[in-house]
């Protein structure tokens, strides 16, 4: 077997644009995914029984389902109810979708975990339900929530992939549609996972610095 | 006599088919301190969580000011209820992430209403109060024991509660932390504030206290002043605990 180095020399800079693409709706999906999981979270530790029957509902659909079909049903489901997005937009949105369902029990286990005096007090002080999960449980369970929602970041990136099956021209699609016309298949296969796994590796050095930067008590 | 701040029913707690209050009856005078004293398991926590219902009753009543507590409608109003009653908790129960004056401040913020400035402003005075004027920036690590407990009154007076609950404040400190917060506790109490306290320290319940209770298996089995209680407990229960605890 022969490898095409003239490639993928040619292929790192058109891989670069799929490249962008791919963390553009990384960041966008994981903003919003953190921003929708914190909101699921604290409403699955509601005092509201609806609620949270709604959201944990809302979370075992999202882990007992292939984010394939869910990016699937966003994308081909929602335009019959008159909804329409990009491909783009509707990635983005699967995704978010998607990472909010995990984020969501990440934050429930990290406030779930806060000890029991800490509510007392604020109970005792006259804070409503509401008020402690958010200015007394969520902030003292920020720092511990570092690491597993990165792992959720990490499986978020790796996931953004899958989009490439809705002509998303991220890294992925940018990646197939160099071998659909040179036909090399094994080269740029391997250069794509040399771009993510260079560009997890970044992400987990950024979360264990952020990790040491937040207070500890 | 002046009407009682807290008058208490025949409160009782289970925990499952484990009765831990048989049937407590109690009224408190305004600017009275009653300490509570009793063994281990008999029931002394739970009275005092039942009274800001920290803990839901199985059955009695409570009055503060002649209201019944624990019988609003709402989350908000017995919130705001709670906060009539001040609480002390043994182990400090500080908010870690926030800096002593934000322990303070928050309450003044989130449940009184404040602006910020105004809350931050009081939650000083209150420090000042504990004689933590120079520690306001800290944050609970960086305080002692003694010093943590009094941000915690400080926190609990900032509600200008009706009534203090105290629940062995001093019993988790360094003995030599102790002297200091009971020194704002006695201040309290000459200050004309209305005192439930938990405690085996015999000094404090003798020089401060205007009654004192001996709790037993969940009822109070004796109570009267300190030096008749004290001096001459008549209860074969309040002789036992009484004993041991001077030999400790
Ligand atoms: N949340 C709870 N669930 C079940 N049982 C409990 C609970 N809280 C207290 N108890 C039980 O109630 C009894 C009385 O407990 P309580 O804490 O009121 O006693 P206490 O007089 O404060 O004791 P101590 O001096 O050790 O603090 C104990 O047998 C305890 O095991
Ligand atoms: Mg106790």
């Amino acid at each position: 077997m022969t490898i095409d180095w003239g490639i993928i020399g040619e292929s790192i800079p058109l891989l670069a644009e799929g490249l962008v693409v791919t963390l553009q709706v990384s960041a966008l999906s994981a903003v919003l995914g953190l921003a929708l999981g914190v909101v699921f979270g604290l409403g699955s530790l509601s005092r509201s029984r609806p609620l949270r029957w709604l959201v944990m509902a809302y979370v075992d659909f999202i882990r007992g389902t292939p984010l394939l079909i869910q990016i699937f049903l966003v994308f081909f489901a929602l335009p019959m109810i008159g909804i329409r997005f990009d491909e783009f937009w509707a990635g983005v949105f699967a995704l978010s979708l998607n990472a909010s369902a995990f984020v969501a029990e990440v934050v429930r286990g990290g406030v779930g975990s806060i000890e029991k005096g800490q509510t007392e007090a604020a109970k005792a002080i006259g804070m409503r339900h509401s008020q402690i999960l958010v200015y007394i449980l969520l902030p003292q369970a920020y720092r511990q929530m570092v690491p597993p929602l990165t792992n959720e970041l990490i499986s978020l990136v790796k996931n953004s992939s899958l989009l490439s099956v809705i002509s998303v021209y991220e890294l992925t699609r940018a990646g197939q549609a160099i071998i659909s016309v040179h036909f090399v298949p094994f080269e740029i296969y391997t250069l794509l996972a040399v771009y993510y796994y260079v560009l997890i590796k970044a992400l987990s050095w950024l979360s264990v610095q952020l990790e040491r930067r937040l207070p500890t008590w | 006599m002046v009407a009682a701040v807290i008058q208490v029913q025949d409160l009782s707690k289970s925990f499952g088919d484990n009765p831990v209050l048989r049937g407590v009856s109690l009224d408190v005078a305004l600017a009275e301190t009653v300490v509570i004293i009793g063994a281990s398991g008999s029931g002394k926590t739970t009275f005092l969580r039942c009274l800001n219902r920290l803990e839901e009753p199985t059955g009695g009543s409570v009055r503060l000011d002649g209201s019944p507590v624990g019988e609003a409608s709402s989350e908000r109003l017995s919130a705001a209820q709670r906060s009539q009653f001040g609480f002390v908790f043994q182990r400090f129960n500080l908010f870690p992430h926030l800096t002593a004056r934000d322990n303070v401040a928050i309450g003044l913020e989130k449940v009184r209403g404040m602006s910020r400035a105004e809350a931050r402003a009081l939650a000083e005075e209150e420090l000042s109060r504990v004689h933590l004027q120079d520690h306001i920036d800290k944050r609970p690590a960086q305080l002692s024991g003694g010093q943590q407990q009094r941000v915690a009154i400080a926190r609990a007076l900032a509600m200008k509660p009706r009534v203090m609950l105290f629940d062995e404040p001093t019993s988790a400190l360094d003995p030599e932390l102790v002297q200091e917060v009971l020194d704002v506790m006695k201040d309290l109490a000459e200050a004309g504030m209305t005192m439930v306290v938990v405690t085996h320290e015999m000094s404090f319940a003798r020089d401060v206290a205007d009654r004192v209770i001996y709790m037993e298996d969940g009822v109070i089995a004796e109570q009267g002043p300190p030096d008749q209680l004290f001096g001459a407990p008549k209860s074969a229960g309040a002789q036992r605990f009484l004993r041991h605890l001077s030999h400790d």
